[in-house]
């Protein structure tokens, strides 16, 4: 095979671009998802010890360890049709499993346990004193937080939130098991590429596996660009 | 008196027991490293839980864990100067002293902005951020930030330690007309002697967790009440001590009697004198029989030890030293006074003055 026949399938060809748009609209979306819930349960994390919260470690850590298949597995238990959450969502009328927001879900939670690891070391990073410091000068708890923890923690809460994005965007197991495949709904880039392989359309998939290191470079790159822009702020400069 | 503290936290090595009470006026708090002198400022701030206690504070209780009252930090309105300032990085200076004002309208908070900056010397300084900032500086900000709060007490941990030694004395000079423009309960942890003697009007020793003395400083000073609180606030000379009249004691480890000045209800254990307080004389004044003269005894040189303006001299009393290192007394005199009696044939004499001499009991 050659690269002329991949390549004139992308310029010229009947290329479906829906899959580009899907990772994208569910990586964005599960990383925002995961950003928002990683630093809630960091925050939390970091005020607490004892068995307790040694154990809640282990189940938001579990994502990480487990197989993906496992993980899509268990949340097709979890929100199937006599699953606790599947059955509650079927009383408001919806569906969850193989729907758009089943690619998000999947993506949320296998991508959380790298944003939570990220986010609670960045947050225990910071200089306790620089908190109690903001304490004895009146300050709520919220404020000690978003205006003194999380501004001195970004860089690391940035780093989680670009190693989640990155899990996000090459997520495949769990989604298959919870999304499927159904083209312009739920099928993503890397679920589209298993499919064109299985169905023995290589030229499809080695245009698609062009697509998808042309597109993880540039995020790479912008990523790159931004964190340094970040790190030339001139109260932390050298 | 506007702050009372009385409480009780076990520590790692051993418990913090402490309970004095403090006026409008600095009180220094003298201690060793590790005496639980920032642990107590910590207790007062609320960034620390004692196991037991009460503190209050303008009649405003804090803490008061019979009555499980437990004032969060936030709510104390009590100021802490940290040691290393903790100055938050992200935050200019103007923004690091707003800090505080958070709640005002802003036209009041530029105005009380303005007012600490010109009242901490910071002018200039407002567009800055803390790692831009010399210690000197730092200081400044770190203090009028502290104040934005308008907090009913100041506490300040070693708020000098920072610094390099050319700047203390200016610092210093700025703490001190800042406390007299605050008279509010004020307490300045260090380590330091002469600092916790300029800063403090008032004096607490602390020593592994207990308050070893407390009162006037001047009082402290001259007459400490044991062996532990005269070490701390630098005394070198020590001896056991038997008494012998009333205003006479023996001096066991210097071999002879001296009479003293002040006495004790309690029988003395210890005789000891500030290295500074040992007086030489003049060989006319010590006639060749000078033990007949009060508390004048010939001496010999161990050994010496030169600072730039003074030195300290290792003497030996009665006869010549047998080996080097075996010193009794400590004395410490500027090196003018030095000059003139260096080249003198020794035995020099010292005099042990009667009211420079204080006893210690057990």
């Amino acid at each position: 095979m050659t690269f002329v026949a991949p390549l004139n399938l992308i310029l010229l060809g009947s290329m479906d671009w829906s899959p580009v748009r899907i990772s994208i609209e569910t990586s964005v979306t599960a990383t925002l998802i995961t950003l928002a819930v990683g630093l809630a349960a960091a925050a939390w994390r970091e005020r607490r010890s004892g068995p307790a919260a040694a154990l809640v470690d282990g189940v938001f850590l579990l994502p990480l360890v487990l197989p993906p298949t496992v993980v899509g597995f268990l949340l097709l238990l979890l929100f199937g049709r006599n699953g606790p959450l599947g059955k509650l969502l079927l009383q408001f009328g919806a569906t969850v499993v193989f729907s758009w927001p089943a690619t998000v879900i999947a993506a949320a939670v296998v991508s959380f346990p790298l944003m939570y690891l990220t986010a609670r070391a960045a947050l225990e990073q910071v200089d306790s004193r620089f908190l109690e410091a903001a304490r004895t000068l009146g300050a709520s708890e919220w404020r000690v937080f978003r205006e003194i923890a999380l501004p001195l923690a970004w860089p690391g809460v940035l780093a989680g939130t670009i190693l989640s994005f990155a899990r996000a965007l090459g997520e495949f197991g769990a989604t298959l098991m919870l999304a499927g495949n159904i083209p312009g709904r739920t099928a993503t880039i890397p679920v589209a590429i298993y499919f064109a392989v299985e169905s023995d359309d290589m030229t499809r998939a080695f245009a698609w596996c062009a697509i998808d290191v042309i597109i993880s470079l540039a995020l790479l790159a912008g990523l790159y660009h931004w964190t340094r822009a970040q790190g030339r702020a001139r109260w932390m400069r050298r | 008196m506007p702050l009372r503290v009385q409480i009780a936290k076990q520590l790692p090595n051993f418990a913090l027991d402490v309970s004095f009470t403090a006026g409008d006026a600095p009180l220094g708090i003298l201690g060793p490293s590790g005496a639980g002198k920032t642990m107590l400022l910590r207790c007062i701030a609320g960034l620390e839980q004692p196991n037991l206690g009460r503190i209050d504070l303008n009649g405003r209780v804090l803490l008061d864990t019979a009555a499980r009252i437990r004032v969060p930090a936030r709510e104390r309105r009590v100021g802490l100067l940290f040691q290393h300032y903790a100055l938050f990085p992200n935050r200019t200076v103007a923004e690091n002293i707003a800090f505080g004002l958070h709640n005002l309208p802003v036209e009041e908070r530029s105005r009380r902005l303005a007012a600490l900056i010109e009242r901490t010397h910071a002018r200039g300084l407002e567009a800055r951020y803390p790692r831009e900032l010399s210690g000197g500086e730092q200081q400044r900000v770190a203090l009028a930030r502290a104040l934005s709060i308008e907090p009913e007490a100041l506490l300040l941990d070693e708020p000098l330690s920072a610094l390099d030694t050319h700047l203390r004395s200016q610092v210093e000079a700025e703490l001190q007309e800042t406390f007299a423009a605050y008279r509010r309960p004020t307490l300045v942890v260090t380590h330091n002697i002469e600092e916790a003697y300029r800063l403090g009007e008032q004096l607490l020793v602390l020593a592994r967790g207990r308050v070893a003395a407390f009162g006037s400083k001047e009082e402290i000073f001259n007459h400490p009440p044991s062996l532990e609180v005269a070490r701390l606030t630098g005394c070198k000379n020590f001896s056991r001590a038997r008494p012998v009249s009333d205003h006479v004691v023996e001096a066991l480890d210097w071999g002879c009697n001296l009479r003293v000045a002040h006495t004790l209800a309690r029988p003395a254990a210890h005789v000891g004198i500030r290295a500074h307080h040992i007086d030489f004389t003049e060989p006319s004044s010590a006639s060749a029989s000078a033990d007949n003269v009060e508390n004048v005894f010939p001496c010999w040189l161990v050994r010496s030890s030169e600072t730039p303006f003074r030195i300290t001299l290792y003497l030996r009393l009665h006869k010549p030293p047998a080996e080097s290192g075996e010193y009794q007394l400590q004395a410490e005199v500027f090196k003018e006074k030095w000059e003139r009696f260096r080249k003198l044939p020794q035995p020099w004499h010292v005099r042990l003055a009667p009211d420079s001499l204080f006893l210690l009991p057990e």
